[in-house]
C-alpha cells in the first residue's frame, strides 16, 4: 500500500463499524493528542527563551508579558486540555468494559469532551490576545491586578477554565451513575455494596477477618479493583473541580466589578488562607487524581497483560481506602516556604502525612511489579514497555518530591526548576503518560475493532525518543534546580545556558517523539477515518462486550 | 554531620539524587529484562514487610536525618525565641523593595533576621551566591492584622561561610517585575555580604 493511499484510508480502520462508546473515547483521544503537541511547543518556546540571547526565537518571546501568558497556558493545556481528555475518556471507557455495563450516557461524554476542548481554548485566547498571565498557581490577588492585566482577558480565561469544570463534573457524573447502575452483574447489588467496594473497605474488612482468623467479608468484591481505584480517585477529582470553580468565581466577581468601575478591596481576601484553600484543592489532582488513578492503571494493566489476579489484591483495596485520608492531607507541603503558616501544619500535613506518599505508591509500585514477576515470561510488548517506563517516571519523581517536602531542603529547593522538573515534569511526561501510552496500546484493538498500526518501528522510535527525552529534559532541569534556576522567573542573559541547552535537546526528542507518535496514529486510521471519528455513529451501542482475558492472551 | 551552608546540601543531595536515579533505572532495566526469560530466577527475595520498612524508615529517617543535619530547620521552628544579632524589617511594593539598606555586611556567624512585607502582591525573598546558586527563600505574603499593620514575613539565618550574595523575588508577581526586555527590575547586586570566615567556612 503507497503511503499516500494509507495516509488517506489508513491500514484497515474503518470508522463506520465503531459504536458510540467507541467513537467518544477516540474523539477525546484525538483532541487530547493535538492539546499534547501544543503544550510540548510551548514547553519549547520557555526552553528556547531561557537558553538566552543565542535563541534562534524572534524577541517577542523574551518579552514578560509574552513568556508568562505562555508559562500560565502551559499547564492548562497539558493537565487539563491533554491529560484529563485522556484519563477520562479511557475511563470512561473501562468502567463499562470492566462492568459489563453501558456507560450512562453517550451524550454526556460528548459533552464532557466538547466542554474541555472549548475551555482550554478560550483559556489559550486569552493568553495569547490578552496575555492574561497569572500562572495557574492563581495566588491572590495577582489575578486580580487589573494593573498588569486586561480584566476581559481574565474574564474569559476564568469562564474556560470554569468550562473545563462543568466538564469535569459531567465525567464525574457518567462514571457514578454507570458505576451505580443496578443493571447487569450489579442487578442485585444494593447502593451500599457498591460504595462499600468503591472505597476499598471490602478489602480492609477481609484483611482485619484475614488477620482475627475468620472467613474473608467478601470473597467478590462488587466492583472490580482497577474500577475501585476510579471511583476513589473521582471523589478527588469532584473535589478538585468544586474548589477552583470557587477560586474562579472569587476572580470572576473582582474582575467583573472591576470592569463595572467598583473599586474593591482585594485586601479582604487573606492571602495565605486563600493559598491554603487553593492548594488543598490543586493538590487533589496531584496527589490524589494522579497517584490513584494511576495505581489502578497499573493494576489494570498488570492484570490485562498478564491475566492473572493481582498480588495481594486486598491490600492493594485498603490502601486506595487509605489514600482518600492522605491525599487530604497533604496540601501544607506546597506551604513551608510560608513563615506565616503554623509550624505544626508544615510538620503534619507537610513533612509527616505527605511521606505516606511514598508508602502508597511503593505499595502500588510493589504490587505491580510482583504481579508481572510471577507471571514471566511475558512477551516484550509495546504495553509492557510503555508500563514499565511508567514505573521508572513514578520510581524517580515521587522520591524527588519526597525530598523536598521537609523544612531543611524546601528553604533551598522551593520554587526552583528542581520541583517542576525533577518532579512535576517527570512525573507527567515519563510517569503518568507512559502508563497512559501502556493503556493505549493496550485497548487499541478494543476500541479501533483491531486496526492495525501503521508501524512497530515508529511504535518503538517514539518509545525510546518519549523516555530518554522525558527523563533527559527532567534531570537537567532538576539539575539547574540545584544550581538556583528559579520555576517561574524570566532569564534572558543565559544564566543557567548549558543545563538549559541540554534541556532543549531533550525536550526536542519528546516534540519528535510525539510527531513520529502522530504519523503512526495517523497512518493507521487515515484522513478519512480520522474525519469519520467526528461523525454521528450508526451503532448507538454504549458497551463493548470484549472479556478482559481475550487480551492477557496476546501476550503468553 | 552537619551542613553548614546550603551549597554543601545541595552538593550532597545532588549526589544522593543521582545514585537513587542510576538504582531505580537500572532496576526496572534488569527486571524488564528477566520478564522476557523463561530461565530468570530471583536474585535476591525482598519480603513485602521488610519493603513496607524500607519505605517507612525511608520517609522518616530522611526528616531525622535533615534535621539534625540542617541547623536552619530547628532554628526557623523556634526563630520566636531567639534574639538575633541584627534585624532588618522592609516592605514591597509595585514590584519595588521600600526601606532596604543598600548593602547589608554580617560578621561571620552572626545570625541575622530578615522581615520583608507585602503591601500589595504575593512575592519572595531570596539570597543568591554569585553563581546563582540559592542560599535562602522564604515568600512574602500581604495582608495586615485588625490594626493595618502589614503581617510579617520573618526569617532568621547564620551566615558561617564568606561570600557577597544577591537580592531579589523568587515568587512570580506578574510581568511588571521585569522590564520589556526581561531584566529582572527587582534584583538588588551584592544585598548582603559576609566577611570574617575561614576559607572552609566558621569563624577566623
Amino acid at each position: 500500500m503507497s503511503m499516500m493511499k494509507n495516509l488517506i484510508d489508513g491500514t484497515n480502520f474503518d470508522h463506520k463499524s465503531l459504536n458510540a462508546l467507541q467513537k467518544v473515547t477516540l474523539r477525546a483521544v484525538v483532541m487530547s493528542f493535538l492539546f499534547f503537541g501544543l503544550v510540548a511547543i510551548e514547553g519549547m518556546i520557555m526552553r528556547l527563551v531561557v537558553t538566552g540571547p543565542a535563541n534562534p526565537l524572534p524577541p517577542m518571546f523574551s518579552h514578560p508579558e509574552h513568556y508568562f501568558s505562555i508559562m500560565t497556558v502551559h499547564p492548562i493545556v497539558g493537565i487539563f486540555g491533554s491529560t484529563y481528555q485522556l484519563v477520562f475518556a479511557a475511563f470512561m471507557f473501562l468502567v463499562p468494559f470492566l462492568t459489563k455495563k453501558p456507560l450512562y450516557s453517550i451524550k454526556l461524554a460528548n459533552f464532557v469532551w466538547l466542554m474541555i476542548t472549548i475551555g482550554t481554548a478560550l483559556a489559550w485566547l486569552a493568553a495569547f490576545f490578552w496575555q492574561y498571565a497569572p500562572l495557574y498557581t492563581l495566588y491572590w490577588p495577582l489575578p486580580a491586578d487589573t494593573t498588569q492585566f486586561h480584566a476581559i482577558g481574565g474574564v474569559v480565561f476564568i469562564v474556560g477554565v470554569a468550562l473545563i469544570m462543568v466538564g469535569t463534573l459531567g465525567f464525574i457524573y457518567n462514571i457514578y451513575a454507570t458505576i451505580f447502575a443496578r443493571v447487569g452483574i450489579h442487578k442485585d447489588k444494593t447502593t451500599k455494596e457498591l460504595l462499600i467496594s468503591g472505597f476499598g473497605i471490602d478489602g480492609m474488612l477481609n484483611l482485619v477477618n484475614k488477620l482475627r482468623g475468620k472467613p474473608p467479608y467478601t470473597k467478590e468484591p462488587a466492583l472490580a479493583l482497577p474500577v475501585v481505584a476510579i471511583f476513589r480517585g473521582t471523589v478527588d477529582t469532584f473535589l478538585d473541580a468544586i474548589v477552583i470553580l470557587a477560586a474562579g468565581i472569587l476572580v470572576l466577581v473582582f474582575l467583573l466589578a472591576d470592569m463595572s468601575g467598583a473599586n474593591w478591596d482585594v485586601a479582604a481576601v487573606d492571602s495565605l488562607l486563600y493559598k491554603n484553600f487553593f492548594w488543598w484543592g490543586l493538590d487533589l489532582v496531584a496527589d490524589g487524581l494522579v497517584l490513584i488513578y494511576v495505581a489502578g492503571s497499573w493494576y489494570l494493566l498488570a492484570t490485562l497483560i498478564t491475566g492473572q489476579k493481582l498480588f495481594m489484591e486486598n491490600v492493594a483495596r485498603a490502601a486506595l481506602m487509605l489514600e482518600l485520608l492522605v491525599s487530604w492531607m497533604v496540601w501544607s507541603h506546597h506551604l513551608l516556604a510560608d513563615q506565616g503558616q503554623p509550624e505544626m501544619m508544615k510538620l503534619i500535613s507537610g513533612e509527616m502525612v505527605t511521606a505516606f506518599e511514598l508508602l502508597t505508591q511503593g505499595l502500588a509500585l510493589f504490587i505491580t511489579l510482583v504481579t508481572l514477576w510471577k507471571a514471566r515470561p511475558l512477551k516484550m510488548t509495546m504495553e509492557l514497555k510503555y508500563l514499565l517506563g511508567g514505573l521508572v517516571g513514578f520510581g524517580l519523581a515521587i522520591p524527588a518530591a519526597i525530598i523536598q517536602a521537609d523544612m531543611g531542603m524546601n528553604r533551598v529547593l522551593h520554587n526552583t526548576q528542581w520541583i517542576i522538573m525533577a518532579h512535576v515534569h517527570i512525573a507527567l511526561i515519563v510517569g503518568l503518560y507512559m502508563t497512559l501510552y501502556s493503556a493505549l496500546y493496550v485497548l487499541w484493538p478494543i476500541v479501533t475493532n483491531n486496526t492495525k498500526m501503521y508501524s512497530s518501528k515508529l511504535s518503538n522510535i517514539h518509545f525510546w525518543l518519549y523516555l530518554i527525552g522525558g527523563i533527559g529534559m527532567g534531570a537537567f532541569g532538576g539539575m539547574a534546580g540545584l544550581d538556583g534556576m528559579l520555576r517561574r522567573h524570566l532569564y534572558v542573559n543565559g544564566e543557567f545556558n548549558t543545563l538549559m541547552i541540554l534541556a532543549a535537546v531533550c525536550g526536542t526528542m519528546v516534540l519528535v517523539a510525539w510527531f513520529v507518535f502522530l504519523f503512526n496514529i495517523v497512518m493507521s486510521v487515515g484522513i478519512k477515518g480520522l474525519i469519520g471519528i467526528f461523525l454521528p455513529a450508526e451503532d448507538p451501542t454504549a458497551s463493548y462486550g470484549i472479556e478482559p482475558e481475550e487480551i492477557a492472551e496476546n501476550h503468553k | 554531620m552537619t551542613f553548614t551552608n546550603s551549597a554543601e546540601l545541595l552538593s550532597f543531595h545532588w549526589v544522593a539524587y543521582t545514585i537513587y536515579a542510576a538504582m531505580i533505572i537500572s532496576v526496572i532495566a534488569w527486571f524488564g529484562y528477566n520478564l522476557t526469560r523463561k530461565d530468570a530466577k530471583s536474585v535476591f527475595r525482598l519480603p513485602f514487610y521488610t519493603y513496607m520498612a524500607f519505605l517507612v524508615a525511608g520517609g522518616v529517617g530522611h526528616h531525622i536525618f535533615t534535621y539534625n543535619t540542617i541547623p536552619w530547620v530547628s532554628q526557623d521552628i523556634t526563630r520566636h525565641d531567639i534574639t538575633p544579632d541584627a534585624s532588618y524589617q522592609f516592605e514591597i511594593k509595585d514590584h519595588k523593595w521600600i526601606g532596604l539598606p543598600k548593602k547589608i555586611t554580617v560578621q561571620c556567624g552572626q545570625t541575622i533576621e530578615f522581615d520583608a512585607r507585602s503591601r500589595d502582591l504575593v512575592y519572595g525573598f531570596g539570597l543568591f551566591r554569585q553563581d546563582g546558586s540559592l542560599v535562602l527563600q522564604m515568600q512574602v505574603n500581604p495582608g495586615t492584622d485588625v490594626n493595618g499593620i502589614l503581617d510579617p514575613n520573618d526569617i532568621l539565618w547564620t551566615f558561617n561561610h564568606n561570600g557577597v550574595f544577591d537580592l531579589t523575588s523568587t515568587e512570580y508577581s506578574g510581568p511588571a517585575q521585569y522590564t520589556e526586555d526581561g531584566e529582572d527590575l527587582m534584583l538588588v547586586k551584592n544585598f548582603v555580604e559576609v566577611v570574617g570566615c575561614k576559607d572552609g567556612g566558621g569563624k577566623l
